[in-house]
């Protein structure tokens, strides 16, 4: 924590107690805002949230701050369309400044498959609650003057789908407006607090093992990224997760704005400009699982060779730095959230490429889920026990995935 | 760029080949046949460290290899 974050935040740190009601383990988005939905909603304020290392220091302070709620079967639609519509609220109800946007999505199409996508796509938002509508080239030039409709002779735009609710946020104040908030209603933060073990009484899960400690908890919840698989180890429970790089990088300052967030699965990949003005891009996951954060020269090669044919001020700009987050990516492509078959020990993972702007809904639905002991309606779909009742949601709604 | 040693044509890029996944493994503390079934189609061990993995050259000599990787390092890099 550097003195700037200190002055934002103007927070306590905590030495752990010797029990809680509910352990959280992973300071990031999800954990921190299922504490805070805990405290707020439920009055469940004896809680802890355990991170390895600082807060958001994971997946939550890697991604590329995308905000989006047109995905590609019901159940995630309906899911992230309330999460857009909490990201909406959180600054007047959290009284943090998040940097909340909303700038609308452009999702590109290159081939007459493409497009048939993209109208199924938009039907289907509409169907369930998400505003998208179909756009023609010069609409979507009329959104984007920056676009070369031509794709610089290999991709042209024939059509695409704009998704009028999406936005982005400040990252890194979501994390700490979530962690401020939980803290205010007297939830434990405790940073530097590695889990190492976790503590049994037969199946059950009774607690978490620091270097500081034992830890007894009610309740223990993992909110971890992409170590996820080693924690749930420790619990016997098996997950059908597998840890993937996925590779970002920002530009210097690009002086004109860039309105909107353009996206394409044909050349997988996102661009949007953050709030400093520089722009941002990400592509898909690295084929190769690892759970190493090492930046690759070829991800920056790949991903400018792509996004300069849309795009081709983007060859003006140089690249100032790139960074690497290792995502828990499901089988299905969908989050897997709620119990696992072992009492005490529940889950919030699977977040693969597309956790950031589930966290608001995320946090809200696990806090239920606690609070009240039954599976939210929302949730149910997306339990762990889906797999072995073969009812997978596979939803490539990611433009991360293939 | 990350390279893959296929026996066959040598070091090449990755872009060639397709992910098939690691090689699966059932716990034996799970002994329910259908529990078995289960962890076989759609767990993963996603182990931290070396690990074996099956990979398909789509683009060279189109046969599958089984490579030996440590997937607590950046790439492919392979376990001696």
């Amino acid at each position: 924590m550097n003195e700037f974050v200190e002055t934002i935040l103007a927070l306590e740190w905590h030495k752990p107690k010797p029990a809680y009601d509910v352990v959280i383990i992973g300071g990031g988005g999800h954990g921190l805002a299922t504490a805070y939905y805990l405290a707020t909603r439920h009055g469940i304020t004896n809680v802890a949230v355990l991170e390895a290392n600082y807060i958001g220091s994971g997946n939550s302070g890697r991604n590329t701050t995308i905000i989006r709620a047109n995905y590609g079967i019901p159940e995630s639609i309906r899911f992230y369309q309330h999460s857009l519509e909490l990201y909406g609220t959180l600054e007047d109800e959290t009284g943090c400044w998040i940097m909340h946007s909303t700038k609308g999505l452009l999702w590109l199409a290159h081939t007459e498959s493409a497009m048939r996508a993209e109208r199924a796509r938009c039907l289907l938002n509409q169907a369930c609650g998400a505003e998208t509508v179909m756009v023609t080239p010069e609409e979507a030039r009329s959104i984007c003057p920056q676009l070369d409709l031509s794709g610089g002779g290999r991709y042209p735009v024939l059509g695409a789908s704009y998704h009028v609710g999406a936005a982005t946020a400040r990252h890194d104040r979501v994390v700490w407006a979530y962690a401020q908030g939980a803290m205010r209603k007297g939830v434990d933060v405790l940073q530097h607090t590695p889990v190492t073990g976790l503590l049994r009484d037969g199946e059950r899960v009774v607690g978490v093992e620091t270097p500081n400690g034992p830890i007894s908890a009610g309740l223990v919840l993992s909110a971890v990224g992409g170590n996820v698989s080693t924690v749930a180890a420790m619990a016997d429970v098996r997950l059908p997760i597998r840890t993937h790089p996925l590779q970002a990088f920002v530009t210097n300052a690009y002086a004109l704005g860039f309105g909107p967030i353009i996206s394409d699965t044909e050349l997988f990949c996102y661009v949007s400009q953050t709030a400093r003005g520089q722009m941002l891009m990400g592509a898909e996951f690295d084929p190769q699982p690892s759970y190493s954060l090492g930046s690759s020269y070829n991800f920056l090669q790949s991903c400018s060779a792509k996004v300069t044919h849309l795009l081709p001020f983007l060859r003006d700009l140089r690249i100032l730095r790139q960074w690497t987050g290792i995502c828990d990516i499901s089988t299905d492509f969908s989050p897997i959230m709620g119990e696992t078959g072992v009492p005490g020990f529940l889950v919030t993972t699977g977040w693969g490429t597309w956790g950031f702007k589930a966290i608001p809904a995320g946090g809200e639905q696990m806090a239920e889920l606690i609070a009240t002991g039954r599976t939210p309606a929302m949730l149910e779909p997306f339990r762990l026990d889906r797999f072995a009742r073969e009812l997978p949601m596979a939803d490539q709604g990611s433009t991360g995935t293939r | 760029m990350p390279e893959l040693d296929c026996p066959n044509c040598g070091l090449r890029p990755i872009e060639e080949f397709t992910f098939g996944g690691e090689r699966p493994s059932v716990p034996d503390r799970i002994t329910d046949p259908l529990e078995r079934d289960v962890d076989y189609a759609w767990m993963h061990d996603n182990v931290n460290g070396a690990t074996s993995e099956r990979w398909f050259h789509a683009a060279g000599c189109r046969r599958w290899l089984t490579v030996r990787r440590n997937t607590s390092l950046t790439g492919m890099t392979p376990v001696e």
